[in-house]
């Protein structure tokens, strides 16, 4: 069998893998292991299907029957759809092996059936949705990934929260869907087919108005700042084993088909590089900023997938604009760099929701400064939660280091070639990536620390148990990934380079991403690290620290420290928060003093989305507003109804 | 990567392990000096060192394998930073092309263990400590980044050893002596930041509530004391080498080994220590609240110079 119909069938078949979960009856563990076998084996047909592309090379689309004549479905796998493959197919089996037991059916017969069904009907749909080779089969696919999406952040509609976070979701899934719609048909105008083709020019206005719709749509899916705002809530009340997919590869299918749609444009404007090389600057910086500002742990996780993104859209950003001035190298760093990223963040980021999900099945709340102290009760998780939180961090010697230093060599060499000042700008970036990477940290001390150190903020922290073996064996992987691509990258060149062809052909000029980036000096610095650490650490362990005596924190000779004299998220994010208060406008509640001797007293602050509560809210309400003028037309009489009827049949007649 | 396996390699190791401790010293000794004090002996770093590293530990039943952990991150992070950064000799023993950037992150891998280490205690006081480190070091890294993009445009160069090479010198006699002049001020800053130095954080203060750095190590006693102890001498190293390649780079036809640099530079770094110790004595700690304005202006200085070579150049 050829690549593309392995899959073809790969696809397929996840999609139709949730069925026995349908079919078993509600409280059936049976059902899910049956479903969950279907999509993992699915998916490894997806692995030989790359495997096949690897081996074969590219070959033609695969044309599939089609009920409509003239116009035909096909799919291809070329380096681009094999690279998102990648992520798709590992994290979703994950996702579905740690959901046996974290969603476990007997234990939500409400929810369990549609979980696992959409779980896998949305990995089906994201399959076929990077293979499709026309616009129609892309649209198809990705109002099923849309769709099936919605029951799953639904999962929990007895909550009020989840439904309103569920509304959201759908409205700007539908915002996306629409303007991609609006994408294929342009293409489909101006090129009269919906296969995925070269146009013949970039600047008529068709073209841009479809590059417009294409990053503005999509890029709601993708989360780019200020489009953001049905990722916080969407991601916070779904299963976190949900979550995980839906950031880890699902906001990802934004990011292809904006990557995708860049190639069809014969030549790039400038000025569309600078713009998105600006969007995803500001998404990442605002993304993080407003991470540091939660204390729900897994809306904290979603707006660093905003701020991931960001990053993500700086490499795609850098890439255009070296294919605007014709500089290979900014091409190659940019798209390897930022796709690579997305590679890492699939990994890291599903990492860290299946570790907060372990935390929120132990300690059962989502809330940061209600936990504490985990990292004695759960050891596994919190190790590789932390692995989760430095490679998120771009810390060396981890896999976000690697994507991360791409995009920076990316921006250096732009400052030291003597490009138009225009394009110069673009060094501007770097410092801001730096300031997200140090922001990143500050957040993720925060989250371990908080969650997983210092003593129980709550009875049921104290109380809380170690995650069963499905939910752990997930985790484990995930986190060996993250170590992999950290410790040994040039193990991802090969992969890169293809896709970076696929992407940029002749704007790359036959430059291989092994050869342009210090991938082996990256290893070896890592052999070096650990080398140190573990030297470091026998050092202390000679000098007897293993059975050194144990007492109390110092706490300036207050000898009964409680949990609650801790510092908490709140407390440690405050200063930053500040910092940035007038993009994050907090809130803060103090408690009022009014008599010579106060009751107990309340406190309370948050960080609300000021993008939802400022701009979107107002919008929306403005628009119902106008549109209840209509009502009075619908006044519920027939006389009127009879009426209209007659207005408009008069009116027709006298128009003809 | 591991071009210069020579005599220099071998200096540059020794220097960097035994030197750092000695500027300590200095800065003590100047302090002394203006307080009509006699001080502590230039070597007291030393003894301290061989002291903690010979007795025993005692933790606090909160922590966990962090908290052991923590310092020695930080050695090995300090460690291979002071191996990225060129010394006396035009490169270092490990320099590659975007080396820079390993230097921000790595120095941060370790910001980011202390960090931890210091909230795994669980106490109030390592909390405030570890949220103002982490506020601060936000501030501080775009300032290091805006200098790093100032000398590659200067230089052509990506890593820290071309940065900080024979093609500097070029620079201070050129147009870029402005932007380069904003650079070393606005480091200065940041060295002052990364150390926990005054106005922002004063080592030698007596109250938790008011420190940084000490109150994140507070529970740490011994050897990982020792640790952490030799790990600030190196990470002051690392940023007056910065600053004393930066302002003193070597000539354009510099021809090979030369001892002389090496005397020169040490005597550089002993400089800048002066100058640290200096500051320390005629300023006092800014109040928190401040601290960030003052990061602020550093970052602006070193936007101004990433401005005008842009614009010359």
């Amino acid at each position: 069998m050829t690549s593309h119909e392995l899959v073809l069938i790969s696809g397929l078949a996840a999609t139709a893998s949730g069925i026995p979960a349908l079919l078993l009856g509600k409280k059936s563990n049976v059902g899910q292991l049956l479903a969950t076998l279907g999509l993992v084996l699915a998916n490894c047909v997806g692995v030989c299907a790359i495997y096949r592309w690897w081996i074969d090379g590219p070959i033609d689309p695969l044309l599939l029957p089609s009920p409509i004549e003239n116009v035909s479905v096909s799919i291809a796998i070329d380096g681009l759809s094999a690279f998102f493959l990648v992520p798709i197919l590992l994290v979703t089996a994950m996702a579905s092996i740690y959901g046996l037991q974290y969603w476990k059916q007997s234990e939500h017969e409400e929810s369990g059936q549609r979980v696992t069904f959409f779980l896998n009907a949305m990995t089906g749909a994201m399959i076929l949705l990077v293979v499709a080779h026309d616009g129609l089969l892309f649209l198809a696919a990705w109002e099923t990934m849309a769709v099936s999406a919605l029951f799953l952040v639904a999962a929990e509609d007895h909550i009020a929260e989840t439904r309103k976070a569920a509304w959201l979701y759908i409205a700007a899934s539908h915002f996306s869907t629409l303007c991609a719609f609006g994408v294929f048909a342009l293409l489909y105008a101006i090129n009269g087919s919906w296969d995925f083709a070269l146009l013949k020019e970039t600047g008529t206005p068709l073209a841009i108005t479809m590059a417009a719709l294409a990053f503005f749509g999509l890029g709601t899916k993708a989360g780019i700042m200020p489009m953001h705002i049905w990722l916080p809530p969407a991601h916070a009340q779904s299963p976190s084993h949900v979550s995980a997919v839906m950031s880890g590869v699902m906001i990802k299918m934004g990011i292809y088909g904006i990557v995708r749609i860049c190639t069809f444009f014969p030549e790039i404007p400038l000025s569309w590089g600078l713009f998105v090389l600006a969007m995803g600057t500001i998404s990442a910086i605002l993304g993080v900023a407003f991470a540091v500002g939660q204390h729900d742990i897994k809306r904290l996780l979603a707006y660093h997938s905003i701020e991931n993104i960001g990053i993500i859209i700086m490499g795609l950003g850098l890439a255009l604009i070296g294919r605007a001035v014709d500089q290979p190298l900014w091409v190659l760093l940019g798209i390897c760099g930022g796709l690579l990223h997305v590679w890492n963040h699939a990994l890291f980021k599903s990492l860290l929701f299946l570790g907060a999900g372990s935390v929120i099945h132990g300690v059962g709340t989502r809330e940061i400064d209600l936990m504490g102290g985990l990292a004695k009760r759960m050891p596994t998780t919190a190790n590789c939660f932390l692995i989760g939180a430095v490679a998120i961090c771009g810390l060396p010697p981890l896999n976000g280091f690697v994507s991360e230093i791409m995009i920076y060599l990316g921006l250096f060499h732009v400052a030291t070639t003597l490009e138009s000042t225009a394009a110069s700008a673009a060094v501007f970036a770097a410092p801001g990536l730096a300031l997200v990477g140090a922001l990143a940290a500050a957040c993720f001390v925060k989250v371990y620390g908080m969650v997983f150190l210092g003593t129980p903020r709550s009875e049921e922290a104290a109380r809380a148990h170690e995650a069963g073996r499905a939910m752990i064996g997930p985790m484990l992987v995930l986190a060996g990934c993250c170590a992999l691509i950290g410790v040994a990258p040039i193990l991802a060149a090969p992969f890169l380079d293809r896709m970076a062809v696929a992407w940029g052909g002749e704007a790359i000029g036959g430059l291989s991403i092994a050869s342009s980036v210090p991938l082996i000096p990256i290893s070896i610095i890592a052999a070096i690290i650990i080398g140190l650490l573990l030297a470091g650490t026998g050092f202390l362990l000679s000098r007897g620290i293993g059975n050194a005596p144990k007492r109390l924190t110092w706490d300036c000779g207050y000898a009964a420290p409680s949990a609650r004299m801790q510092y908490s998220s709140s407390s440690f994010a405050e200063m930053l928060v500040k910092i940035f208060s007038w993009a994050l406008q907090p809130k803060v509640h103090p408690p009022k003093i009014d008599s010579l001797f106060p009751p107990d007293a309340h406190f309370e602050s948050h960080v609300d989305d000021t993008v939802l509560e400022k701009a979107v809210w107002p919008t929306t309400r403005a628009i119902n507003w106008l549109f209840s003028w209509g009502r009075y037309l619908q006044s519920g009489s027939l006389q009127a109804y009879l009426m209209y009827i007659l207005i408009v049949t008069v009116f027709l007649l006298v128009w003809r | 990567m591991f071009a210069n396996l020579s005599v220099h390699t071998l200096i540059h190791i020794i220097v960097a392990l035994i030197f750092p401790p000695f500027l300590l010293g200095v800065i003590n000794r100047v302090k002394a000096i203006f307080g009509g004090r006699r001080g502590q002996p230039l070597f007291q770093a030393y003894f301290d060192l061989r002291k903690l590293f010979s007795k025993d530990s005692v933790f606090s039943e909160t922590t966990t394998w962090i908290f052991r952990f923590g310092p020695v991150v930080g050695l090995a992070t300090a460690l291979i930073a002071v191996l990225i950064v060129p010394l006396g000799h035009p490169s270092a023993p490990l320099s590659f092309s975007g080396d820079l950037i390993l230097l921000a992150y790595v120095l941060g891998l370790g910001r980011f263990f202390t960090m931890a280490a210091a909230l795994d205690t669980g106490s109030a006081f390592e909390g405030m400590g570890s949220a103002r480190e982490a506020t601060y070091a936000c501030l501080g890294e775009p300032v290091m980044f805006f200098g790093f993009l100032v000398l590659a445009r200067v230089t052509g160069s990506l890593s820290i050893s071309g940065l900080l090479g024979t093609e500097l010198a070029a620079g201070w006699g050129g147009e870029a002596a402005s932007a380069l002049l904003l650079i070393l001020i606005s480091w200065f800053v940041v060295l002052l930041v990364e150390n926990s130095r005054i106005p922002f954080d004063d080592p030698n203060t007596h109250l938790e509530l008011t420190m940084i750095h000490e109150v994140m190590v507070l529970d740490h006693s011994g050897p990982a004391l020792g640790l952490i102890l030799y790990v600030a001498a190196i990470k002051l190293f690392v940023f007056a080498a910065l600053i004393v390649r930066l302002a003193l780079p070597l000539p354009g036809d510099y021809a090979g080994a030369n001892l002389i640099n090496w005397i020169l530079f040490l005597f550089g770094t002993v400089v800048v220590a002066v100058l640290i110790g200096v500051v320390e004595s005629v300023m006092a700690r800014l109040r928190l609240p401040s601290i960030p304005n003052l990061l602020m202006g550093a970052g602006v200085l070193s936007l101004f110079g990433m401005i005008l070579t842009l614009v010359q150049l």
